[in-house]
């Protein structure tokens, strides 16, 4: 019998709590969980756990602009996400995928043949490092983290990004080879031109449903301790902490 | 490949390394280990606590060691830190009770050394044990290496 997935389908959810809602999930519950977050609100900018500021982030304009930057519990680069970023993050006990080893490289080929299966007969899709690509161009980017007997693989899908938002970002010192030089506008491609956001989502949902029993839940009856009685390790950057990242920038 | 195999035996056992043949990833025979993937090294009541050679080449390149504070208590079978490597962050959980007395500096600038020397400039705490009879919870390097062997070839 296939085990049990919870669906979660948020809409227009921050990104700050659908991130602390994650790592709740991950480590107080032992149930598996999909959440499915057609859109965030406004532009934030959300790094690696290891991520540095000065580094990554044009601290200087972040700042002008207000826009949030956020260090998440997860590995993996720095994103810029807003209403066009579609988030599909899969949460499982390492039993009930016990044919994929819990280290990242099995996870992420594993998510790969998911992906596969989204995308047949749409488009030129592959997992290429550890990016989901359409071609050369990058779509979809991955983060994962492992516990003892858990894991999470999560991703943030471009159906859609403003151009002037990318310039929020650094152009990281540690690229992707297929990347080559190229900078965020001839790097990146987005969903629309491929399949609607709807279809997206429903095929998403069916493909884990090939490997689950997709069961859907509200958000409220979830079950997982609120926020107040957890103390999580994704959180917002701090104003102080952009100012000393300009200082090191000028 | 059987000379290469041959040579390899030959250096493991001047080491007092143990390998397995499908992946060579060494075992140090007197250490502990959970099935985790940590190993421990017991003097007295002080312990020191790193990541076996076999976690190492399934995480990657290890970019980022997240290490505790010194003086936080740590339980056997929990997690007291995290290693980042690829797009992961992974747990590392600890195969003793007691209280971190010290952390690997080195690794805050060279967080590679948990892959290039797992077993010595590699490791991550030191910690003042508080109950050395759960030491007996943990695998020895044959049962760690079988162990190793049995999760690699279901795979």
């Amino acid at each position: 019998m296939a085990p049990l997935m919870n669906l979660v389908r948020l809409r227009g959810f921050p990104i700050l709590q659908q991130l602390h809602l994650e790592e709740r999930m991950l480590r107080t519950s032992s149930s598996n969980w999909c959440i499915i977050n057609d859109g965030t609100t406004s532009p934030t900018v959300v790094m690696g756990l290891s991520g540095k500021v000065p580094e990554l982030v044009e601290a200087k304009s972040v700042l002008r602009d207000h826009i949030p930057v956020i260090r998440r519990f997860t590995g993996g680069g720095t994103v810029i996400v807003d209403q066009g970023t579609i988030f599909v993050t899969l949460i499982c006990n390492k039993d009930d995928v016990s044919d994929v080893q819990p280290f990242p490289r099995p996870i992420m080929s594993w998510s790969g043949q998911l992906y596969d299966q989204v995308f047949k007969g749409l488009a030129d899709f592959h997992l290429r490092e550890n990016d989901y690509v359409f071609g050369d161009r990058k779509f979809g980017g991955n983060a994962q983290s492992i516990t003892k007997h858990r894991w999470v693989h999560h991703t943030s899908f471009l159906w859609d990004y403003e151009v002037k938002n990318m310039s929020y970002l650094k152009l990281p010192a540690k690229a992707p080879k297929y990347r080559l030089t190229r900078d965020h506008t001839d790097f990146v491609c987005s969903m629309k031109e491929y399949l609607p956001r709807s279809e997206f989502v429903e095929r998403t949902i069916k493909a884990i449903g090939a490997q689950f029993s997709v069961k859907s839940i509200n958000l409220e009856s979830t079950e997982i301790p609120s926020s107040s009685q957890f103390v999580h390790t994704t959180r917002l950057l701090t104003e102080q902490e952009l100012l000393d990242a300009c200082t090191i920038q000028t | 490949m059987a000379c290469r195999q041959f040579w390899a035996s030959r250096a493991a056992s001047y080491l007092r390394v143990s390998l397995f043949n499908r992946t060579f990833s060494a075992v140090i025979k007197d250490l502990k280990y959970c099935d985790s993937h940590e190993w421990v090294k017991v003097d007295g009541k002080s312990a020191t606590i790193g990541i076996t050679d076999h976690a190492q080449d399934h995480l990657g390149d290890v970019v980022y060691v997240e290490l505790p504070e010194v003086g936080k208590g740590v339980t056997q079978g929990e997690s007291f830190g995290a290693v980042e490597s690829v797009k992961a962050t992974s747990d590392i959980n600890s195969p003793v009770s007691g209280k971190v007395v010290e952390v690997n500096e080195e690794l805050n600038s060279s967080p590679g050394l948990v892959n290039s020397s797992p077993y010595k400039d590699g490791w991550i705490i030191k910690v003042e044990v508080s109950d050395s009879g759960e030491l007996n919870n943990l695998m020895d390097s044959e049962q760690y290496s079988k162990f190793c062997e049995e999760e690699d070839s279901k795979h």
